[in-house]
């Protein structure tokens, strides 16, 4: 099959590379140009711009503790919710859908969601008022009170993202053979060594799709941080839309987005390499 | 699947097919965004038109890359323009407004005050906008906050060591923190510095960047915001946190205050800004209209800007959207109780004895934001992160300098002409 | 007495196990129930403090007249048909991608993988300034098939992979056996192996769908006048009243909910295979 007409797999790829190359490789270059030269001459001009702007520093560590707080927070709860439903008989593919809906929402809507929970008007204040926990509105998403802020942004990030590491899971899970986990019951296997010794191993493909994915979408996270906390909490696409679109110097926009790729092609890279799977199985 | 895709196919050609063709004067603006407003702007003030007009609204950095990208590429599908009077002079600057001395004149003849005709030619010999309306900031403060002003101070010649002892006492009485600024990311905060802050303590706008007025101002504002409210950087509307309690008093423009006003004149108070050492400054701002050369559809634009500029729709766009004439008319008794006392604290602001006035930026090109971020980083890091007032000054003062021998501007009012570059000095 | 001791284990357990079921439901509903009373709370519910956390003085007046607002229509039409351009575009271009790299090993496999990855590497909205210049000489500026285009760079790589663990799902002997009775390739594939896919496919549509429906930035970069919802209102939402923004919030959430409910049972299916 593959070798009396070695022509045919190219002939299938070739329109999307085409695609790909016009919209996407084309751009990408010119923006990766734009990001090392000046006035059509190579320069680290903003380079230097990127790096000694007041938020460079900020922005990169908030990501980055952002990253690292919602991820594992939102593995975790991916296969805890799919354990749950492996053991569900009835009701399973409705309770599914429940836990899908954030799939769909968007950046934007998301942040508005949250924002109407945790404003100083909001519900949050709202229940703690009610309780009697406090006495006025508080503020929870300002400059002072830098965790509130970050953890009201990491929990909508959490609320948001937990849908497509799910879905990853628990497709992963349903691949587990039922051979295997008889087995190990049979031999007495406690739960919990059960999971770590055979789940886990098992669904090492899958959970590295849904690290890569949560992961490089966690350094595009923007809409969301912006929503919530304006300017007091600066991200790294942030910046770089601040840059284009406030400042116009799209130069340093550039810069920024040329760190965000090879931030996220190292991530990726040391996922590869920390989880291995064989290459038939790569996202 | 096949058949799905063809469906989708089909109703996307479909679709773009059906978009309109330029049978609509299309007017793009960069005011009056706001779903309300922009609402307002096309069931009321531009209906009873011949022609329809396609009222399109865009940030001003969108709206300068769109019109410098129509100018390039030679393509043009906007007819009208309406802007602030710096976002039109790069336009002008580049040759690509259409005179409008015509129009100019049956707008002298309609009772436009001249000076402010004049405004419109931007330095250049010919008309290049048409004045569409006016507007400045002010701030306004609950009824309730009113008990804790301190003895002897008239809301009307508020200064800022007496703003500093009523946010104190609010802070006292209430136990939280009631002055709101919208220091946002989409808040006018940037205004405030280039024509409240800095012309009120040091009188100047670039110029006096760093000297020992500005450093003393900067302390003076780090006082005031032990006693604003925190949310203030999440503030881009003052309207919104006005309205919901979440402050008393607040500073902004006056369309962004109009909701929270209008929507119960009984409760609030409006006000000029307050003053500083050397004096009360405020920021007018003038928003015109203009052709784009190349337009597709003159004859309609030109008809809109004569039906916008007439005395009714001038009325109508006060009471609707607060943005006042730009024809001298009086506004009239009935005119939306809100609105009024919006003009009223215009009209105060604009006759004190100590108004500094202070324009807006002109001549930095699409480096506005750049400069407004000089004003925003110096805030950021002075007042929210609480560095040394004058070395942040001094590096700030640096990037301001470069920005300005880069754009060449020249200095503006409250600066002293400058013969180039405006200089930090 | 033992048995009793174990039945009470056994029902505190399932206790707990349905209570974290619920309250994960919770967790997704009860923000999605909260945004919609503020989108039908109207001005004086968005400003009320303490707010109620019951639907009193709720209407559906608010939310009809944030529908009726100028644009808000038109953008939903453009967001529609820069979707279906996605999805189109996407699968036409993704499938047979998606089916070479499931059936066949061929040089250049492995960079053609990572041209894929890259895409999913690189925060998108910055390419649309690049783009902007290109697609005003080509007539593609502001207009719903660019919108569609750029988003198809988003959905393409997504569904190349997607439709490749699909197909992979799909047993070669059904289609050698296809061929062997006569069939030509591109008749087994129409016979035997479309059908067989279409239920992932179907899933891979809507995900495209929903990519295109959510995207933000470059469809704000690219349009001025034909904007998709999304770019719609993060021009005017951002500056407008509170229960506006809820509004919006809402007709948003509103019909991504509908389409991941018509797909769900295909959801896990094309992760599933893909992970084979």
């Amino acid at each position: 099959m593959t070798q009396n007409r070695p022509w045919i797999p190219y002939a299938l790829i070739l329109p999307s590379v085409v695609f790909l190359c016009l919209l996407f490789v084309v751009p990408l270059v010119q923006t990766i140009w734009l990001a090392i030269s000046e006035n059509g001459v190579p320069s680290l001009a903003n380079m230097r711009t990127m790096a000694g702007d007041l938020n460079f520093g900020r922005s990169l560590i908030n990501t980055f503790l952002l990253t690292l707080a919602v991820v594992p927070i939102q593995i975790i709860m991916a296969l805890t919710m799919g354990s749950m439903v492996s053991k569900m008989g009835g009701g399973r593919e409705t309770i599914l859908w429940i836990w899908t809906i954030p799939l769909g929402i968007s950046d934007l809507a998301a942040g508005m969601v949250w924002l109407s929970i945790l404003q100083n008007t909001g519900y949050l204040n709202s229940i703690l008022f009610g309780m009697g926990i406090i006495e006025r509105q508080t503020a929870w998403l300002t400059y002072q009170t830098p965790v509130a802020l970050f953890i009201g942004i990491a929990i909508a990030e959490i609320w948001r993202g937990t849908a497509i590491v799910m879905i990853i899971i628990v497709a992963g899970l349903n691949q587990v053979p039922k051979e295997f986990k008889e087995a190990a019951e049979i031999f007495g296997a406690s739960q919990w060594t059960r999971f770590t010794r055979i789940t886990l191993p098992l669904i090492r493909p899958a959970l590295q799709s849904a690290l890569i994915l949560r992961t490089v979408l966690a350094f595009e996270v923007f809409a969301v941080v912006y929503t919530l906390g304006g300017r007091n909490f600066p991200v790294l696409v942030g910046e770089a839309y601040n840059w284009q679109n406030q400042n116009q110097n799209y130069g340093v926009a550039a810069a920024y987005a040329v760190l965000i790729m090879v931030i996220s092609l190292a991530a990726t890279l040391v996922y590869l390499k920390a989880i291995k799977v064989d290459p038939e199985r790569l996202p | 699947m096949k058949r799905m895709l063809s469906i989708a196919m089909l109703a996307s050609t479909a679709m773009s097919v059906s978009m309109p063709a330029q049978a609509e004067t299309v007017f793009l603006s960069t005011q009056l965004r706001p779903i309300e407003e922009a609402t307002a702007v096309r069931e009321e003030l531009l209906s009873g038109l011949e022609r329809p007009v396609d009222y399109v609204v865009e940030e001003p950095p969108q709206f300068a890359v769109r019109m410098e990208a129509e100018r390039q590429a030679g393509k043009h599908t906007i007819s009208l323009v309406g802007a602030l009077h710096g976002e039109l002079s790069p336009l002008a600057d580049k040759q690509s407004l259409e005179p409008l001395d015509d129009l100019a004149k049956k707008m002298a003849d309609a009772g436009m005050p001249q000076s402010l005709i004049d405004l419109g030619k931007l330095g250049k010999a010919e008309q290049q906008y048409i004045p569409w309306m006016q507007a400045t900031y002010v701030m306004a403060a609950s009824k309730d906050a009113l008990q804790y002003l301190p003895e002897g101070a008239d809301i009307n010649k508020l200064n800022y060591d007496q703003l500093i002892q009523w946010g104190k006492k609010m802070q006292e009485e209430t136990g939280a923190p009631q002055i709101g600024f919208p220091a946002g990311p989409k808040g006018l905060m940037p205004r405030y510095f280039q024509g409240y802050f800095y012309p009120s303590f040091t009188g100047g706008v670039v110029r006096t960047f760093k000297n020992s007025d500005a450093v003393a101002g900067w302390e003076k504002l780090k006082e005031l915001w032990t006693v604003v409210s925190p949310n203030s950087t999440n503030y881009d509307f003052m309207q919104e946190p006005l309205a919901s309690g979440e402050v008393m008093v607040a500073w902004d423009h006056v369309a962004r205050l109009k909701n929270a006003i209008s929507g119960s004149p009984e409760n609030y108070v409006v006000f000029p800004a307050p003053a500083g050492p050397k004096g009360r400054g405020y920021m007018p701002v003038v928003a015109g209209l203009a052709i784009p050369k190349g337009a597709p559809d003159k004859e309609g634009a030109r008809a809109t800007i004569e039906h916008l500029a007439t005395q009714e729709v001038q009325l109508q766009t006060a009471s609707l959207v607060g943005f006042f004439p730009t024809l001298d008319v009086q506004l009239p008794e009935d005119l939306d109780p809100g609105v009024a006392l919006l003009a009223g604290a215009v009209t105060a602001t604009q006759s004190a004895s100590d108004a500094v006035i202070s324009l807006l930026p002109v001549g930095l090109g699409d480096k506005g934001g750049e400069f407004n971020k000089v004003y925003m980083d110096a805030f950021q890091r002075i007042v929210l992160q609480n560095e040394p007032v004058a070395d942040v000054l001094k590096a700030q003062g640096e990037t301001m300098s470069k920005l300005m021998s880069d754009t060449k501007a020249r200095c503006w009012a409250p600066d002293a002409k400058s013969e180039g570059a405006c200089p930090v000095e | 007495m033992s048995t009793v001791s174990k039945t009470g284990f056994i029902s505190a357990r399932r206790f707990l196990f349905w209570s974290g079921i619920v309250a994960l439901c919770a967790w997704v509903l009860v923000p999605i129930y909260l945004v919609t009373l503020g989108a039908l709370g109207g001005r004086t519910g968005a400003y009320q403090w303490p707010k109620t956390f019951l639907p009193t003085n709720v209407s559906l007046q608010p939310f009809i007249l944030f529908l009726k607002t100028e644009g808000v229509l038109q953008s939903f039409l453009n967001s529609l048909g820069a979707a279906g351009i996605t999805v189109a575009l996407s699968l036409a271009l993704g499938a047979p991608a998606g089916y070479a790299l499931a059936r066949y090993n061929f040089r250049g496999k492995d960079s053609y993988r990572l041209l894929v990855l890259l895409t999913r590497a690189f925060p998108l909205a910055i390419l649309a300034l690049p783009l902007t210049i290109s697609y005003i000489r080509f007539g593609l500026y502001d207009t719903v098939l660019g919108v569609g285009l750029i988003h198809t760079v988003l959905a393409l790589p997504f569904a190349a992979l997607v439709t490749q663990g699909i197909f992979l799902g799909v047993p070669r002997e059904l289609e050698e056996a296809a061929w062997v009775f006569g069939c030509t390739r591109i008749q087994a594939f129409f016979k035997i192996v479309a059908p067989l896919a279409l239920p992932g496919l179907v899933a891979t549509a809507v995900f495209a769908f929903v990519i295109s429906w959510n995207e933000v930035f470059a469809a704000s970069v690219l349009t001025v006048r034909e904007r998709t919802l999304t770019a719609y209102l993060l021009t005017v939402l951002s500056e407008s009243p509170m229960h506006y923004r809820f509004a919006g919030g809402l007709l948003l959430i509103l019909p991504s909910v509908v389409f991941i409910f018509a797909v769900r049972r295909y959801l896990f299916a094309i992760w599933g295979v893909s992970s084979k």
